[in-house]
């Protein structure tokens, strides 16, 4: 487990080239420390992509993805570990339960935490009481909280790439998703997202790229 | 890293037992298969004996087959496989864990269930064990080579049938040495170079294989 480093990713040019179309060309971006970046644009115009190439699961067709000034299809394990992406898919298995989906989402992506921290993030994210129902029986809603209490985990991973957090969530759900990311962002860490919902979190530094769609 | 091996071989094992149709349609196909042979041919013992090894080894490729294509699907899905791409284990050894607990659920059954089996071939007892064994040790080999395919046609239409085209040729040299075994040890020569030449199929696939897969899968993600 390291401590929370200086998060340092850099978008260097990147062209992003999703069957016949251009989805964007030659965007550049820097994320810091305490920074928040947040992706905008109508549908379709490749934010989800722009997540994908950042966390090196998509390679772009020109530029370069770096963090630390190394490119992160390089980097690879060295990268993932310090990094927390969560797509818009939840990754959650229909048989298993909202504990043991967050538990086997924690081993693989390398977080150490016992059972009593998980149960304390799932009750966080006001799953108490549901923990030991599988997660066929959740609703949307619920489904993405088990998701999304891999943050209150992941505190310690510097980078946190978030596509669509707030979906399906409540009003007091998406309080506490804000909160934990204006958390993670004051503690120093950086996060990337993607939202149509206009959010307010409170950070130092808030910067916000529109792709155009095209 | 262990630990999540780990983890990851129970959550499958711990998946196949909570929807156990899947397991039970591999085996069951397997113990059908191979009971209809001697009822189709009919009650010629000397013919059923020399044809056991070779119904059980086709039988046993093709049960492994149906199940292949349910090896990445679900994690596809579900997006669970790009949570394994991105997590701190290399992608070679989640596959590697992945195969394994594949083969547990669909392989080491029809191992076991071989030699009951072959008592409806009235196959010699002495061939019991070479028959096992060289389905202990093939069927990890099928899973392996069944890994690439099913990497490489993840989230395809028609998968299955290209599926079966991409990885039958690659089957075959294991089919033929795997049934060949048992052939040679009931004709006195003993099937030791067969076993031998399985073995050597199963450490070079399981060194190859998943990183191979592995590198799929990543092309068939993005």
């Amino acid at each position: 487990m390291q401590k929370i480093g200086t998060p340092s990713l850099e978008a260097d040019g990147l062209r992003c080239v999703r069957g016949e179309r251009t989805l964007f060309e030659g965007l550049s971006f820097a994320l810091k420390g305490g920074e928040l970046l947040r992706i905008g644009g109508p549908n379709g115009s490749g934010k989800t992509s722009l997540l994908r190439i950042a966390c090196g699961l998509l390679e772009p067709d020109r530029g370069e993805v770096r963090w630390g000034g190394e490119n992160v299809r390089r980097l690879k394990e060295e990268f993932w570990v310090r990094l927390l992406y969560i797509g818009h898919a939840n990754a959650l298995k229909d048989d298993l339960t909202a504990a043991e989906n967050l538990g086997i989402a924690c081993t693989l992506a390398g977080v150490v935490a016992d059972e009593r921290r998980r149960l304390a993030a799932l009750g966080q994210l006001g799953l108490a009481g549901r923990e030991n129902l599988p997660a066929r029986v959740l609703s949307q809603g619920q489904r993405r909280r088990v998701a999304l209490a891999r943050l209150v985990l992941g505190a310690e991973t510097p980078l946190w790439v978030l596509d669509e957090p707030f979906t399906a969530l409540d009003a007091a759900a998406v309080d506490c998703v804000q909160g934990l990311i204006g958390g993670h962002v004051s503690r120093g860490g950086g996060v990337l997202y993607t939202t149509h919902y206009e959010a307010s979190i409170g950070a130092a530094v808030s910067r916000r790229i529109d792709l155009a769609g095209g | 890293m262990i630990a999540a091996l780990r983890c990851l071989i129970f959550r499958d094992l711990l998946l196949a037992a909570r929807r156990n149709s899947d397991v039970l349609t591999v085996v069951l196909f397997f113990v059908i298969v191979v009971s209809l042979f001697p009822l189709g041919i009919g009650p010629d013992p000397k013919l059923l004996r020399t044809v056991a090894p070779g119904v059980l080894w086709v039988a046993a490729l093709l049960a492994s087959m149906l199940a292949l294509s349910r090896m990445f699907a679900a994690d596809h899905a579900d997006g669970t496989l790009e949570q394994m791409m991105l997590g701190a284990t290399p992608l070679g050894l989640v596959v590697a864990a992945k195969v394994f607990a594949h083969w547990l659920v669909s392989g080491l059954p029809l191992v076991l269930i071989s030699p009951v089996l072959a008592l409806q071939f009235d196959l010699p007892r002495e061939l019991f064990g070479v028959l096992v064994l060289s389905l202990a040790l093939g069927t990890p080999v099928l899973s392996l080579i069944g890994a690439i395919g099913a990497a490489l046609t993840l989230g395809l239409r028609g998968a299955g049938a290209l599926l079966s085209l991409l990885v039958l040729p690659l089957y075959v040299p294991v089919l033929v040495i795997g049934a060949g075994a048992a052939d040679a040890a009931a004709s006195g020569l003993g099937g030791n170079a067969q076993l031998l030449l399985l073995g050597a199929m199963l450490i070079f696939a399981g060194a190859f294989a998943p990183w191979a897969a592995a590198a799929a899968l990543r092309i068939s993600v993005e």
